[in-house]
């Protein structure tokens, strides 16, 4: 638990940035303290909520920012599908639950702990919590404090988070074998981020790399899985 | 303190929203029997998608993120600790952007 809130420590610390920074533009566009809150605990997404804010008139176009979230949410389908070789075992009921609380970066630094061996669900509740308590609070202080961090772009607040994933992206590295689908993944991205407005390119860009690792698989005798009986070719 | 019917309905529908997108990969993982290509393409999907996460920033959008992430990346290639690489990637694109 206290190594999960321990992980979590470096990235809560660019979440409190972008934590104020939404709430205090959420309160600008109309919500009141207690809304910030709610969306913050049901909601928990940052890219969702940073979307839906600005997506927020009057009157209300409930269905257009339900789609709009679900679209921004379509990245946690690859993640979450990942996660179940990660929680296989853990009994299904409890996974649902831990899954509310799948931010990118809880989601992320799990699978560092899975490659560094120790991942326990008590590890993840450490994590999730303090990510949560932490959005919950920054949030509700952006909120009532108002313009506290006005420009996080001139501090260079904006760019921790690119770290954080550089750091996570090195430590997934297994040889030149990932190299096609992290190049696909790069260019789809970055096309797409080009062309296409709003938060597409990260599921585009997950989706170029897993179709280019399916594309490129071979059944090979894998020195890990020993396979037995006659391959699926399909 | 207020709470809106309709700001109420908003957040309840996110809410419901986030949370499908969050456990449908799993439930999926668990009731479809996958091929062995099917799951090489499923591991490749944690490097595949903090890759696009990052590649607009790294690439395509200016000196300054650039070389942040070019920092985290040397640092991490070190196996410095991440807090190292988060000041040094702040670090540096503040002052590039205070230069230029």
């Amino acid at each position: 638990m206290l190594a999960g809130a321990g992980q979590a420590l470096p990235v809560v610390a660019g979440v409190a940035v972008y934590g104020t920074v939404w709430g205090t533009l959420a309160v600008q566009a109309g919500l009141s303290p207690l809304e910030v809150v709610l969306m913050s605990g049901l909601v928990f997404s940052g890219a969702a909520q940073f979307v839906a804010i600005d997506l927020w008139s009057s009157p209300l176009a409930v269905g257009t920012i339900a789609f709009a979230t679900l679209l921004v949410g379509l990245r946690h389908v690859l993640m979450s599908a990942s996660m179940e070789a990660v929680m296989r075992g853990i009994p299904p009921r409890r996974a649902y639950g831990a899954l509310f609380f799948m931010v990118d970066e809880a989601w992320a630094l799990s699978l560092r702990r899975v490659g560094q061996g120790g991942f326990t669900i008590a590890f993840y509740a450490g994590l999730c919590g303090f990510l949560y308590v932490s959005w919950l609070t920054t949030t509700l202080v952006g909120a009532l404090l108002g313009r506290l961090v006005a420009d996080p772009a001139r501090y260079g607040f904006d760019v921790v988070f690119t770290a954080i994933f550089v750091v996570l992206i090195v430590g997934l590295w297994q040889g030149k074998r990932d190299l096609p689908s992290w190049a696909a993944s790069a260019l789809a991205a970055v096309a797409c981020h080009h062309w296409v407005p709003g938060n597409w390119y990260i599921f585009v860009g997950g989706a170029a790399g897993m179709l280019t690792a399916i594309l490129l698989w071979s059944e090979e005798p894998q020195p890990s899985h020993s396979q037995s009986g006659g391959g699926h070719a399909d | 303190m207020r709470i809106d019917p309709a700001a109420l309905a908003a957040i309840a529908a996110m809410g419901i929203a986030t949370y499908l997108t969050r456990i449908a990969g799993y439930w999926l993982a668990r009731n479809v029997t996958l091929s062995g290509r099917v799951q090489a393409g499923l591991e490749a999907v944690p490097g595949a998608i903090l890759i696009a996460l990052i590649a607009p920033a790294a690439f395509a959008t200016g000196m300054a993120e650039s070389a942040a992430a070019a920092v985290a990346l040397m640092v991490a290639v070190l196996r410095w600790p991440m807090l190292v690489a988060l000041i040094a990637s702040a670090a540096v694109a503040a002052g590039i952007r205070a230069v230029i």
